[in-house]
């Protein structure tokens, strides 16, 4: 078929080295050819948000993206969320709130709070509401996806203040 | 060991306890279909129609198959498979029978349906061969509207369906029904007609269908892992299909990303892939893309009923005279058939009202779309509207509150035989509806709504009543005259030499926590930690059979099986303890915490592992009579006519003067699901299920070209709502136990989408009040608010001053 491109991909902190189509998107390697399948699929045409991962920590819809583009990138996927078995207190606040049902979408909705509360850490429940609103569950009514995220940034912004007056 | 949570007496059942499938969920952990990757797999992708109604000329598969990566490519008739037919036992002129090839043959009855199937190295390649078929179709007419297919003379869609009707049942008609409706008439009763409309919506798990299908040498068995909630069925149907005995068909089903009913019947894909898998001897993989799932995938809830109803000069309802068409699609879905709407919405249609005398007349139609298949609430949240429009109506034009009018009619003796021959199970009826209304009181919406009308803002409030069977038992399907009867369930339960078990049952969870909440269920009736508790399901190897997960019936039915065989494991384990402690076995119980104790002498106890021990080890000190393995299987069905959730949805809108736009500002669900195994599973469910109505209220519709083209085709024109869309919403439990199941449970996983489109609609009439336009059809669309909106302000001018 058409040319491939061996390419760098720097994924979860680990360089690989794959061989692709430019037309293969950055959604179907990190599934297929790395096997990183926490990363969902819900529609490939961007509005769902399943496939959602951090690129250079910035929120991304993997199946809007080519392999090709990520090249020089760091990207981050679900997969890296816990540390040595345990769960991140993001994690562990949609389990608590239970902020999944079937836990399709789930992956998509955490990288999307990460890279959002990364960026405002003390968002209120409105702004993290907005946030939100870009993917897709079609399971909890996302009430409860809302309630996960917001009692991470308030322990976060807890923590935080607790560290400065320390 | 995690600490033990307790729910209500040192019980798990009652307990939100973590869920033990979230770990592996939160971490990427979770496998669903698409995960699966077999050494040598093949991809598959479906040539589809691209006309709605036409005759398949030719197909050329010659291209496709000099696509670089294209390894086979197949018509229906290189296949040869046995088509997919569901069958009522009814007579001719109550049903046509029709069949769904496998692949398209001879003809094409909607656009996306499947014509021919690619198999290649990588799905890119897949793709490419598809684009590179020819396809002949000679167009004929296309049916697209009732009335078009109902017209005289109408092409059709299947020669076996004259009129294209597929179903046509008067289930009931009783004596009574014209004698009422002239006393209502000539009292001073009323008469009130109602026509209410539902758009076609798509259930639309966010994970769409898919299928590893593959030939193991060593089981002598096609290997099949696929994306559904009935594995059994499929193993049934797919072993009919490719003509073989079903032991050489093995189903399995991994994580899940929802179904919400539309994966409860048999695709037609997957059988495809599964032949095409064995011909070629190697792993063939097909997953459904958002396209094809929204053209392709089965559909449902586009039904039109038109609703007569008798009232006295109190308000009572006296008769009800229903007209319902169902618009199916091209093809009846099996095991359901294309009766399961227009026959639920016809059994049920009385709801929680006293109604003394029935009509009901329901048709399936067919028509040039994507066929249908039961989804979240089947039918219930039309007939549910219908119904609650009629009070709606009623009470404006006698002059009645909402509330009071659902207050006179609602049923309050339990047990109640309706007119439709169903025994209703106890509920609170009336109570749930009183608590809504104070919830909506006390926060002083009445009041926000008056001061916001006297300044020309469009403030609404709407409630909902209804019932729900939930747990279908077989009898209730058997009532229906089905060919297939759905409704029991097995479960089996199994100890290990350690004292923990595993419970294998017959339903499939897609999102319902069912490893956390089958467990709680087993853990309290066998005394042991939930640590303990392992459950298996979605496997067709591993038990007879199952129904699956649909209809609520999982707590219920499922449920009920699970209880049953660990309460026959109990047994054993204290006949086997009393023997050890030499004692008779009336003379002990399970001591609830992992163990058998003598019960006048307590300080002797023998522990499940001593037991299990024993049992597999040590055999020989067995009882003569106990054979050495600790397993016991039970099945349970639900007696008589099923168990009957209950709720009452309240809903404040507002409408935007501006943008026509909808905006919910309060919502409320007092809700009476039995015995709440886990209040937070049973909030999610519902939570859920009103965010897939109020879809269904506002926003989402399949429709259709006149051509029979689909309009809605992806994400940008199918509208999901967001989060900004759906409101936060309180749940509040009403518990009436139920006495037909083992738990006392009820079922919760459809009440909140059957509520939630009549609440929001009758809120948004409210709304609407001074305009004189009533609104009988969903979704609202923006437009259709503007325009009631502007004939209220003509209204206003036109008043003479
Ligand atoms: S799969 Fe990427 S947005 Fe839906
Ligand atoms: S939890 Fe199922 S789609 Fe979100």
């Amino acid at each position: 078929m058409s040319d491939r491109h061996l390419i760098d991909l720097t994924v979860n902190g680990e360089t690989h080295e794959v061989l692709v189509e430019p037309r293969k998107t950055l959604l179907d390697v990190l599934r297929h050819d790395l096997g990183l399948t926490g990363t969902h699929v819900g529609c490939e045409h961007g509005v769902c948000g399943a496939c959602t991962v951090l690129v250079d920590g910035e929120p991304v819809r993997a199946c809007l993206m080519f392999a090709v583009q990520a090249e020089a990138a760091e990207i981050r996927t679900v997969e890296s969320l816990s540390r040595d078995g345990e769960l991140s207190d993001l994690q562990r606040s949609f389990s608590e709130h239970h902020g999944l049902q079937c836990g399709f979408c789930t992956p998509g909705f955490l990288m999307l709070a990460e890279g959002f509360l990364a960026q405002r850490p003390d968002a209120g429940r409105e702004e993290i509401r907005e946030a939100v609103s870009a993917n897709l569950c079609r399971c909890t009514g996302y009430q409860t996806i809302v309630d996960a995220i917001e009692a991470t940034a308030t322990r976060r912004c807890h923590a935080k203040e607790k560290e400065a007056t320390a | 060991m995690t600490a033990r949570f307790d729910g209500r007496n040192g019980r798990w059942v009652g307990a939100s306890v973590p869920r033990r499938e979230d770990p592996r969920l939160l971490t990427g952990r979770g496998r669903f279909v698409d995960d699966i990757r077999l050494p040598g797999m093949l991809h598959a992708a479906f040539v589809r129609s691209t006309v709605a109604h036409g005759k398949l000329a030719g197909i050329d598969l010659s291209a496709t198959l000099a696509v670089d990566g294209v390894v086979a490519a197949y018509t229906a008739e290189d296949l040869g498979l046995g088509d997919i037919v569901a069958l009522l036992d009814r007579p001719p002129e109550e049903f046509s029978p029709t069949a769904m090839p496998i692949l398209a043959r001879e003809k094409v009855r909607f656009t996306g349906e499947p014509v021919a199937l690619v198999v290649a190295r990588d799905p890119y390649s897949a793709e490419d061969g598809v684009e590179a078929a020819v396809v002949d179709y000679e167009p004929l007419g296309a049916i697209v509207s009732e009335e078009s297919a109902l017209a005289a003379g109408a092409p059709l869609v299947h020669d076996e369906a004259p009129g294209n009707v597929l179903v046509d049942v008067s289930m009931f008609d009783t004596p009574g029904v014209d004698a009422a409706f002239e006393a209502a008439r000539a009292g001073g009763g009323r008469v009130v007609e109602v026509v209410t409309k539902s758009g076609r919506q798509n259930a639309l798990p966010l994970e769409t269908r898919g299928v590893v299908a593959s030939w193991d040498d060593h089981d002598d068995q096609l290997l099949v892992q696929m994306c559904t909630q009935v594995p059994h069925q499929v193993r049934t149907a797919m072993a009919r299909s490719l003509r073989v005995p079903e032991r050489t068909v093995r189903v399995t089903v991994p994580d899940m990303g929802g179904g919400f009913g539309q994966k409860c019947v048999v695709g037609r894909e997957e059988i495809a892939v599964a032949a095409a898998a064995r011909r070629l001897n190697r792993p063939v993989k097909w997953i459904e893309d958002r396209r094809e799932a929204l053209t392709a995938g089965f559909l449902a809830r586009e039904q039109r009923y038109r609703t007569l109803a008798a009232f006295d000069e109190d308000g009572r309802i006296t008769a009800l005279d229903v007209d319902v068409v169902c618009d199916m699609g091209a093809y009846s879905c099996y095991p359901f058939t294309a009766g399961i709407e227009p026959l639920m919405a016809s059994a049920e249609m009385p709801s929680v009202y006293q109604v003394p005398e029935y009509r009901v007349r329901a048709r399936a139609i067919a028509s040039n779309k994507a066929p249908t298949a039961p989804y979240r609430g089947v039918s219930r949240p039309q007939y549910v509207m219908a119904i609650e429009r009629v009070m709606e109506r009623a009470a404006r034009e006698l002059g009645l509150d909402p509330v009071e009018i659902r207050r006179r009619n609602v049923i309050t003796q339990f047990p109640y035989t309706g007119v439709n021959a169903i025994t209703y199970d106890p509920g609170t009826y009336r109570e749930s509806l009183e608590l809504a209304e104070a919830a909506i009181q006390d926060e002083g919406w009445y009041e926000i709504r008056e001061r916001a009308a006297a300044e020309g803002r469009h403030i609404g409030i709407g409630y909902c009543c209804f019932s729900e069977r939930t747990g279908y038992g077989s009898g209730a399907f058997a009532k229906r005259k089905m060919a297939v009867v759905p409704g029991f369930d097995i479960s089996e339960i199994r100890m290990d030499t350690t004292g923990s078990v595993v419970v294998t049952s017959g339903t499939m969870n897609h999102g319902q926590s069912h490893e956390t909440t089958l467990a709680q269920i087993v853990a309290d009736r066998l005394g042991l930690h939930l640590d303990q508790v392992k459950l298996r399901q979605g496997d067709t190897e591993r038990i007879a059979y199952g129904w699956g997960t649909f209809a609520s019936r999982s707590v219920t039915i499922g449920g009920s099986a699970v209880s049953l065989a660990a309460g026959k494991l109990g047994e054993l384990l204290c006949k086997i303890a009393a023997h050890l402690l030499e004692t008779s076995p009336d003379n002990v119980r399970l001591d609830g915490d992992g163990g058998v104790v003598q019960i006048d002498d307590p300080e002797r106890r023998a522990s499940f592992e001593e037991i299990a021990d024993v049992a597999y080890l040590r055999s020989h000190l067995l009882p003569k009579d106990v054979e050495p393995t600790l397993t016991a299987t039970a099945s349970f069905d639900v007696p008589g006519d099923g168990t009957f959730s209950n709720a009452t949805h309240a809903v404040v809108v507002e409408a935007d003067p501006g943008t026509g736009r909808i905006k919910i500002l309060r919502y409320a669900c007092v809700e009476d699901c039995g015995v709440v195994i886990h209040p937070q599973v049973v909030d999610g469910q519902c939570r859920g299920g009103i965010a897939q109505g109020i879809a269904g209220a506002l926003f989402e519709e399949i429709t259709y070209a006149g051509n029979g083209e689909p309009s809605a085709a992806s994400f940008i024109d199918y509208l999901v709502p967001t989060a900004t869309e759906i409101p936060d919403i309180t749940v509040t439990h009403l518990e009436t136990p139920c006495a037909f199941t083992e738990n006392g449970a009820k079922g919760a996983g459809e009440g909140g989408t059957i509520g939630a489109p009549a609440a929001v609609l009758n809120a948004i009439n409210d709304a609407l009040r001074h305009t004189g336009v009533e609104l009988d059809v969903t979704p609202v669309h923006p437009q259709t608010v503007l325009a009631a909106l502007d004939a209220g302000v003509h209204k206003e001018m036109s008043v003479p001053s």
